[in-house]
């Protein structure tokens, strides 16, 4: 283990091998030290960045029916609803009231929807000027399929439309079987991996996410990250990385088998390795809309040198159960009580 | 790992910690100003393991708290009334009866009693209190009264605290939660609770408490107006007494919650204030057996880190709280038993559930 250590220390890559070790032996004390190693080696200043948007959901129509989610509504249940555009662009001109820079655009997996709406739609918000974070892979794999043009042809249309970046949602598992059984509708681990390359190739950078905790193995979670690190070596479109703990309340996971939440001494380990694997990826965001305030100023030393977004409106997470807010100066105090000093971002990292 | 110690320059800190000797109060001063919450986590972490190995304790526990009514009316207290206030309670003997037998299919091996300064309850109503749940449960053991309810109770008595003490032992009392300490500095009682016991007065009690046998638990109650050097003081006066009767079994530090409190003030304590603290406890109070990450305060997913910050014991499944749910605690009323052990298994360490004197009921 020390050899490892020297090497982690001295700024060398680890192998899958290295990951499984320090996941077996290594303490909480030692994966914090570690990753706070990776982390000062990326981020020699004691910076902490956040930016201030909104989660827009355009739907929670979706056919995609994971069975890990809280949120969606299937196209035969009535309740489901399309957010109107003056609803859309209302909450748009809210968020810069608040100083916010940026949209964070996300829907399920809406079966009727044409091209056109969703061209028109990041049209309108292009011409707020606000940044427009949207979709993800599953949702541009979609939209591939429906409209019958290829990952690349979705994407130069949205791009042309209005879309900035690409959030990294939907990758939950980067593994086949996790796939097969959780998401079968969803795109696959190939398809996410393709079209974030594609976006990448575009000049569209994107993030990851990952969501653990389920039914995944600690393999399978090493498979993920080791596509993510491979992904970057080849693109470095990647801005960051995000890992948060799957949320069982109100799911069908959790109704049809008992699925314990994740602990927050797992979530550090696990933001930690993260962090000494992916020496590639610069920034990894703590999650406070799962872990709330105390566990997520703790992971600014287990790797986490981002606290993500103020959120000014949340709901997917917000479906399972879980109702942390935090206001940006929330989040300032937090991270100044840590020691770091708090600085506004812009998706790709840019200070404000 | 030394080598990262070293580097965040606590060296020196880390040679005396190996060593087993005594941390000065400059020492406490340099922990409490490190930025570095990993450094004092690894630090406390060895006297941790030292003096409790791998176990992390937790109990099954009833709290009670029999009224509210409070002549002291601290000014960091959401809880306490006037007796004229309309959400002033109290229990009287026969209620007390129906919880502690409400719960009689339960495995709780304490029932943890703290109420308010009331001004006109007899001290046989105290003495009541704990025969009539003896008679219920004469198994359980009986954490009562707080060293600033033992001087209330003295004078409604008007007798001496060791002899009022007697009189509660013989009526079942067990042992004495840790409350009503706060922070001892005359400033800080001056300014947030001016009516109440002062530290020397609760130290006092708690002398006389350890003389007669019984044990007795700590706290510090952190996060308002308090400067890093009366915590300190706070510390040093604890480990001082400990020095003289070695009765305290466990320190818990208090996260003070500021909602609805006369108080008032910013914010709840942040994640590294709260583990800044239970590790610094750790390491300044080298001749407390145990160090209690109280979940109710600090919340579970704390907590369970809190274990590998110096913390052993994690309290208990813990019902119908009151006192901090009144200040705004966020936290839930109960954890389960087996939430509990799991929590405690997924920080790495063994889980053990035992009794209030710390006497292992079982393994998991």
């Amino acid at each position: 283990m020390k050899e490892l250590y020297e090497r982690i220390k001295a700024g060398e890559r680890i192998g899958g091998e290295d990951f499984l070790r320090l996941e077996r032996e290594a303490d909480l004390h030692q994966l914090g030290f570690l990753a706070s190693t990776v982390r000062r080696r990326l981020h020699p200043e004691p910076v902490v960045t956040y930016v201030v948007d909104r989660n827009i959901n355009y739907t929670d129509i979706c056919v995609s029916a994971c069975k890990f989610c809280a949120f969606f509504k299937s196209p035969e249940d009535a309740v489901g609803s399309v957010l109107s555009r003056e609803e859309l662009l209302a909450k748009i001109s809210e968020t810069q009231d608040l100083g916010g820079t940026q949209i964070l655009l996300q829907g399920g997996l809406h079966p009727d929807l044409d091209l056109a709406f969703y061209e028109d739609m990041l049209r309108a918000m292009k011409a707020t000027g606000i940044h427009i974070h949207g979709f993800s892979p599953p949702e541009i794999h979609h939209f591939a399929q429906l409209f019958g043009l290829s990952v690349r042809g979705v994407l130069e249309r949205l791009k042309a439309a209005g879309l900035d970046s690409i959030p990294g949602g939907g990758a939950e598992i980067l593994c086949n079987r996790v796939r097969h059984e959780l998401a079968p509708r969803k795109c696959d681990a190939d398809q996410w991996i393709a079209v974030m390359e594609e976006a990448h190739h575009l000049g569209l950078r994107t993030t990851a996410t990952m969501m653990f905790g389920h039914i995944e193995t600690v393999a399978e979670r090493l498979e993920h990250l080791q596509r993510v690190r491979d992904l970057q070596d080849r693109t470095g479109g990647f801005t960051a990385f995000i890992p948060w703990p799957f949320q069982p309340d109100h799911t069908p996971l959790a109704a049809a088998r008992c699925i314990d939440k994740t602990s927050a001494v797992t979530y550090l380990r696990l933001l930690a390795l993260s962090r000494i694997f992916l020496d590639n990826v610069a920034n990894v965001q703590a999650s406070w809309v799962t872990q709330g305030p105390k566990i997520a100023q703790v992971s600014l030393f287990f790797g986490a040198n981002d606290f993500g977004s103020t959120m000014i409106e949340e709901n997917v997470v917000a479906a399972a159960g879980v109702h942390f807010r935090l206001s940006e100066a929330e989040i300032r105090h937090l991270v100044s009580d840590a020691g770091f000093q708090p600085r506004q971002r812009l998706m790709d990292y840019t200070l404000v | 790992m030394d080598t990262f110690i070293a580097q965040a320059g606590l060296g020196q800190i880390l040679d005396k910690v190996r060593a087993g000797e005594r941390l000065s109060l400059v020492d406490g001063r340099r922990l409490y100003a490190h930025p570095d919450i990993l450094a004092l986590g690894y630090l406390a972490n060895i006297v941790r393991e030292r003096q409790n190995g791998n176990q992390a304790f937790f109990i099954y526990n009833q709290h009670l708290n029999y009224s509210n009514v409070c002549t002291n009316l601290c000014k960091f207290c959401a809880f306490g009334r006037r007796k004229e206030d309309e959400l002033a309670y109290e229990m009287s003997i026969d209620e007390i009866r129906d919880k502690v037998r409400l719960r009689l299919d339960e495995p709780i091996s304490e029932i943890h009693i703290v109420g308010g300064i009331h001004p006109d309850l007899p001290f046989s109503y105290y003495v009541n209190m704990l025969r009539a749940i003896r008679e219920i449960r004469p198994d359980v053991h009986l954490q009562a009264f707080t060293c600033v309810e033992i001087h209330h109770l003295a004078e409604m008595a008007d007798k001496p605290v060791d002899e009022t003490l007697q009189i509660l032992m013989d009526a079942g009392l067990g042992s004495l939660p840790g409350g009503g300490a706060e922070v001892f500095n005359p400033r800080i009682r001056e300014l947030t609770c001016p009516n109440k016991l002062p530290g020397e007065g609760w130290l006092e009690v708690a002398r006389t408490a350890h003389r007669m046998g019984l044990r007795t638990n700590a706290t510090m109650l952190y996060g308002h107006i308090e400067t890093i050097d009366e915590r300190l003081e706070h510390l040093d006066a604890l480990r001082r007494c400990q020095d003289e009767t070695g009765g305290f079994l466990a320190f818990i530090p208090l996260a003070y919650h500021p909602k609805n409190t006369e108080l008032g003030g910013a914010g709840n304590t942040t994640g590294v204030n709260d583990l800044k603290n239970i590790a610094v406890s750790r390491l300044m109070l080298d001749n407390f057996p145990h160090i209690k990450a109280y979940w109710v305060m600090i919340g579970p997913k704390l907590a369970q880190v809190a274990l590998s910050f110096g913390a052993d014991d994690m309290d208990g499944t813990v019902k119908e709280e009151v006192i901090t749910h009144m200040a705004g605690a966020e936290t839930e009323q109960a954890i389960g038993h087996k939430t509990l052990i799991r929590l405690i298994r997924e920080a790495g360490r063994q889980p053990v559930q035992r009794d209030t004197l710390y006497n292992v009921m079982a393994t998991f």
